[in-house]
């Protein structure tokens, strides 16, 4: 009797979620419906136009899907120099030591910050020193809101990395020092390659987090409706302009706005599938 | 001492729960809307509370939503910054607006060294268009043969959320440069040429405090309250006007229709500050509907009574908010005058 009630409440926590999962699916379908109808699919997502004046109501996607995209393509390369060495100190060269564990304390103390926190420190300490240093006349933009999800999404892909490069055998390592080999080459030849796609998928989750990342570019992108037209132009992501606009929005930008936020949400989940198919290659090779 | 606490505790409830204004009742009224004067509002009904005794929640959800929530008969009055249309006042029952106090859009900016600004409303226009792009752009020095402005390029900053201040700010541009008006016109959110955005009154005004040579216009509830410096603006009579408490209720001392229904952007008084605006609470003529009681509907009256009186429009400019002029209000009281109950009238003030 008792297993039998252990069961069934197994099954129904369990289903929960993917109940949960596909509510918000369907609900975020039929309130976008209105957008897809009106404008078309294709026209929703290559329009530039975003006029909300009554009688000219015009929506389009394009500016917000190209914001996210700079946003967050530029995020993942300014991440890189400074995630790979973190997992390559913590996996390889200081393996298993008090250094690596208190190093990688405090980067994953990193992801435990709220995002408005980095935002704050975005617009009060780093949005200055672009202006002072005249890279960003206007201080906010594309590149001041990429520069501070790269540090948000450093854990993210420093810490799974560096899981990554642990498992590589010591056998082969070990193989490859025997042959004469320099530290240097052991990581290019036999690391680089062993972990490869674990190192990849760790990035490409770190890119999901930041492609839906809101609060920080909210502060920091400058919230222009017009698509970035330098890395310093200001801009909008799909999640900033949801966030900016949903408050007073009725009718059809309400549903534009939710069409936006279902396309964020196919992209996310997209992103999130291939990296978990990486990484399952991963830890079969 | 715990009797004490339990005794003082029992009073308060006391006080607050069984007071009923002579009459009737205590009632429980419950409104939503504008956001824009809703910390005056939560200090009006909190006094009003004190005073009546009747219960007041304010939800600040915009005005849109407030207006829907009035016409889905939900609540017992909505706040907005906006007037009702022609059109959207014959989709619903009638309805009497009762303007509460009154605000203005100031134009915040970040220059070094430059203490007084004036502008005037096609330069406003310009700037936000992006056809004036330097500081010391022959037009704007000519207006402030004083200041000493910099060679440097002017940032507009403007809001990215849809807000009453943005409707407000580009009404008042949509009548004064004809150019504005044919390209952008007036609205809640607009899609403005140039510049950059900040979400919410803070959000612009941090952004202006944190950028050199920016300008963005702020609800003047919130630059009041945290002495941004401003500009003075050029109003239809030729005087550069900053925005105080007197100058924006000067603005609605010209004729206003008898239904308060009027925006009071580029006003012809003199001395007025021209980006002023009212806000409004609405109430249906007729009050009962979905249910209500005549308790209800008195209490109503009563609280928008209240709000007119000269106690709580001392609040008003307490709280940074511009005072009625006395014509507003003697017309607002006569026009609840017509508030009826099953076709009774219910005020005989």
């Amino acid at each position: 009797m008792k297993e039998k009630v252990y069961n069934i409440l197994l099954y129904v926590t369990a289903a929960v979620i993917p109940i949960l999962c596909g509510g918000i699916f369907y609900a975020l379908c039929t309130d976008a419906y209105g957008a897809f109808q009106h404008f078309g699919f294709f026209q929703f997502i290559t329009s530039t136009d975003w006029n909300s004046t009554p009688g000219h109501e015009q929506y389009g996607a394009l500016p917000f899907i190209t914001g996210t995209l700079m946003t967050t393509i530029l995020a993942l390369i300014f991440c890189i120099p400074f995630s790979l060495p973190v997992a390559m100190f913590v996996g390889e060269y200081f393996k298993g030591t008090v250094v690596a564990s208190i190093l990688s304390t405090i980067t994953d103390l990193l992801a435990g910050i709220p995002s408005v926190i980095y935002g704050l420190w975005g617009f009060f300490t780093l949005r200055p020193l672009l202006m002072a240093m005249n890279i960003s006349p206007q201080g906010s933009g594309v590149l001041t809101a990429s520069l501070v999800l790269a540090i948000m999404i450093v854990p993210y892909a420093a810490s799974l990395s560096a899981e990554f490069i642990k498992m590589v055998p010591d056998d082969l390592k070990e193989g490859a020092y025997s042959l004469g080999a320099t530290r240097a080459e052991v990581i290019r030849r036999i690391i680089f390659p062993v972990a490869g796609s674990g190192i990849f998928s760790s990035y490409i989750l770190a890119l999901g987090r930041a492609v839906c990342e809101t609060m920080t570019v909210t502060m920091l992108i400058g919230n222009t409706n017009n698509i970035p037209t330098s890395v310093t132009a200001t801009g909008n992501s799909m999640a900033s302009i949801i966030a900016n606009q949903f408050g007073e929005a009725d009718g059809l930008k309400l549903s534009s706005l939710i069409a936006i936020g279902l396309i964020l949400f196919l992209i996310t989940a997209v992103i999130n599938v291939i990296g978990k198919i990486m990484i399952k290659k991963a830890r079969i090779s | 001492m715990i009797l004490m606490m339990v005794l003082a505790i029992a009073a308060v409830m006391m006080s607050c729960g069984s007071k009923s204004n002579g009459q009737r009742e205590a009632q429980e009224l419950s409104g939503a809307g504008a956001t824009f004067p809703q910390p005056f509002y939560n200090a009006v009904f909190e006094k009003f509370a004190e005073v009546h005794g009747d219960i007041v929640a304010y939800g600040g959800v915009g005005s849109g939503s407030g207006v829907r929530n009035l016409s889905d008969k939900i609540v017992d009055f909505a706040g907005s910054d906006a007037f009702l249309s022609d059109k959207e006042m014959s989709e619903m029952d009638a309805v009497i607006h009762v303007p509460t106090c009154m605000g203005a859009v100031v134009l915040a900016y970040n220059l070094d060294g430059v203490e007084e600004l004036n502008l005037s409303g096609e330069l406003i226009a310009d700037i936000f268009a992006g056809n004036i792009t330097k500081w010391n752009d022959p037009r704007i020095v000519a207006m402030n043969p004083d200041v000493q402005l910099p060679d440097a390029t002017v940032i507009p900053v403007y809001r990215s959320d849809g807000s009453g201040t943005t409707y407000v700010f580009t009404d008042y541009l949509s009548k004064v440069s004809e150019s504005w008006a044919s390209n952008y016109g007036a609205g809640k959110s607009i899609s403005f040429p140039v510049g950059q955005a900040g979400k919410g009154n803070p959000g612009v005004a941090s952004i202006i405090a944190e950028t050199k040579n920016a300008i963005g216009y702020v609800g003047s509830e919130y630059a009041f309250a945290q002495n941004i410096p401003y500009a003075s603006v050029q109003n239809q009579n030729g005087e550069l006007v900053k925005p105080t408490a007197e100058s924006i209720s000067a603005s609605a001392s010209g004729s206003i229709p008898d239904d308060t229904r009027t925006s009071i952007t580029n006003s012809d008084a003199s001395g007025a500050y021209p980006i002023s605006c009212f806000t409004w609470l609405i109430i249906y003529k007729e009050q009962n509907y979905a249910k209500r009681t005549k308790e209800q509907a008195i209490a109503t009256i009563d609280l928008l009574q209240y709000v007119l009186s000269p106690e709580a429009q001392k609040l008003a400019s307490e709280v940074h908010y511009a005072p009625l002029p006395k014509k507003a209000v003697d017309l607002s009281l006569q026009n609840l005058k017509a508030v009826t109950f099953d076709g009774e009238p219910l005020s005989q003030k």
